[in-house]
């Protein structure tokens, strides 16, 4: 079976030990390989590409080059390292000139971008290297009673004709994933819009604001919980929730799950395995139906 | 309303500017439709922000508008306004340019220096915390890889990002 470089980004190691733990353990039982290397860095989002595109695509392109030095393609949790680091390796890879700019400035540390290696996001490697029908096989547990509501982040998708995952408009890899373990994904109003995560810190009355209508949204379909993949959407969903409470005066208990920790459980991972503790919101109600 | 007299001059050479910038490229295949606006999480949330009105007056040369009122920090990249525009204005990007260009020029929002320092510093823009890496063991996670903080040191030094002047001024 196939490894891959696994690229933790800042926020996971830092906030979300329930991420990565869930995540390492399904995917080493399900048979994928997963190797740490050493030096890598900040992924350059967002924030990182407002203040200077040419530094972040830079370095971008060096943690690609991490591993292509290692012969290994790279695997992603955080739906925004997945982002800059597959939009710079796919631009780079098509765009020669670029290539030499960048190249000029990674010099600096003894890299060459050269383009040999893919980056994929987490769910890419369930598609290609597990497949649904295996996956379908190795749950289990019986998720049949829960009823979820996917939301999968923006830079999963976008700019879809770099990152080419799935149809921007009428996505279905993400909902696929969760109904192959047994719960049932359930549409809701205005599922593909942004968490207004990345606001947070410069506007966060607008970023609040954005989040309550995705919690609004996912509580009127009366689902048992949102499944996210970006840590700064799990954040801003979990821990929002109190904000929402202490300035909406609204409370909601809309349990917030990764998918990976949805997958461990359904794999038959033990919860007290996956550091669960780490959520805001209480995740009883979805226990509680895993039988 | 401003004054002719307090109106700060025209730069009709901006949206050219901001097309030779990395990002800035299809900003001139505008033609305000608003197919970006009405795609817009923000827009829907706060009137002070409108990425076609953004755009609009950066074709009409509003450079010291556009780079110190504050608007272009208010976009989220969500990227579903370049996804829809039938233009294939990359909007999203060109706001990275304006944002390049507005940090260039000393308009520095707080959070974004606080950005820069963390990185110049370890590497990471979220510093790790020292409580969970201790209960790493307690959760079956291996011991954290070394961070790459010289390489990235030499890639900011390389790239001129460690002598832009991070004077904190809040764009707003």
């Amino acid at each position: 079976m196939k490894s891959y470089a696994l690229f933790l980004g800042c926020t996971i190691p830092a906030r979300q030990p329930h991420y990565e733990a869930s995540a390492r353990k399904a995917l080493t039982k399900l048979g994928v390989g997963l190797v740490d290397l050493d030096n890598m860095t900040c992924c350059a989002p967002p924030p990182l590409q407002s203040i200077d595109l040419e530094t972040s695509l830079s370095i971008s392109a060096y943690n690609v080059c991490l591993a292509e030095e290692a012969n290994l393609d790279v695997v992603t949790l955080c739906t925004g390292c997945y982002e800059s680091l597959a939009m710079a390796n796919n631009t780079l890879k098509a765009n020669g000139k670029l290539r030499e700019r960048v190249n000029k400035i990674l010099s600096s540390v003894g890299k060459e971008f050269k383009g040999t290696q893919e980056v994929k996001h987490y769910l890419r490697v369930l598609v290609d290297d597990v497949g649904t029908d295996r996956l379908k096989e190795s749950v289990s547990k019986d998720l049949t009673g829960l009823k979820v509501a996917s939301f999968s982040g923006c830079h999963l998708l976008r700019p879809s004709a770099l990152l080419k995952f799935d149809d921007a408009e009428r996505p279905h890899v993400f909902d696929d994933l969760i109904e192959a373990l047994g719960p049932k994904s359930v549409p809701y109003k205005n599922k593909l819009k942004c968490c207004g995560g990345l606001l947070r810190g410069y506007a966060d009355d607008v970023a609040l604001a954005i989040a309550r209508d995705k919690i609004v949204n996912t509580t009127k379909a009366g689902v048992d919980c949102i499944i996210t993949l970006c840590p700064f959407c799990f954040l801003t969903l979990d821990l929002g929730q109190m904000l929402i409470k202490s300035t909406f005066h609204e409370e909601y208990n809309m349990s917030v799950l990764h998918y990976t920790e949805l997958l461990s459980l359904a794999l038959g991972i033990q919860p007290k395995e996956l550091a669960l503790e780490f959520h805001k919101i209480r995740l009883d109600n979805v226990l509680n139906k895993i039988k | 309303m401003e004054s002719e007299k307090q109106r700060k001059p025209l730069s009709p050479f901006f949206s050219e500017e901001i097309a030779h910038r990395l990002g800035g490229e299809t900003i001139t295949l505008c033609y305000q439709c608003g197919t970006c606006a009405s795609s817009c999480p923000v827009a829907k949330t706060t009137d002070k922000f409108n990425p076609r009105d953004i755009i609009k007056l950066s074709l009409l040369g509003e450079k010291q508008q556009v780079l110190s009122d504050g608007a272009i920090w208010l976009c989220s990249s969500c990227y579903n306004c370049q996804e829809r525009c039938p233009q294939k204005v990359e909007i999203a990007d060109v706001i990275y340019a304006l944002r390049n260009t507005a940090i260039k020029e000393g308009h520095i929002p707080n959070i974004y220096a606080e950005f820069a320092a963390g990185l110049m510093a370890e590497g990471r823009i979220v510093p790790i915390s020292k409580f969970v890496e201790k209960k790493r063991p307690e959760y079956g996670l291996p011991t954290l890889k070394p961070a790459g903080s010289d390489a990235m040191k030499k890639i900011l030094s390389a790239t001129g990002f460690d002598r832009i002047k991070w004077k904190k001024e809040e764009a707003s």
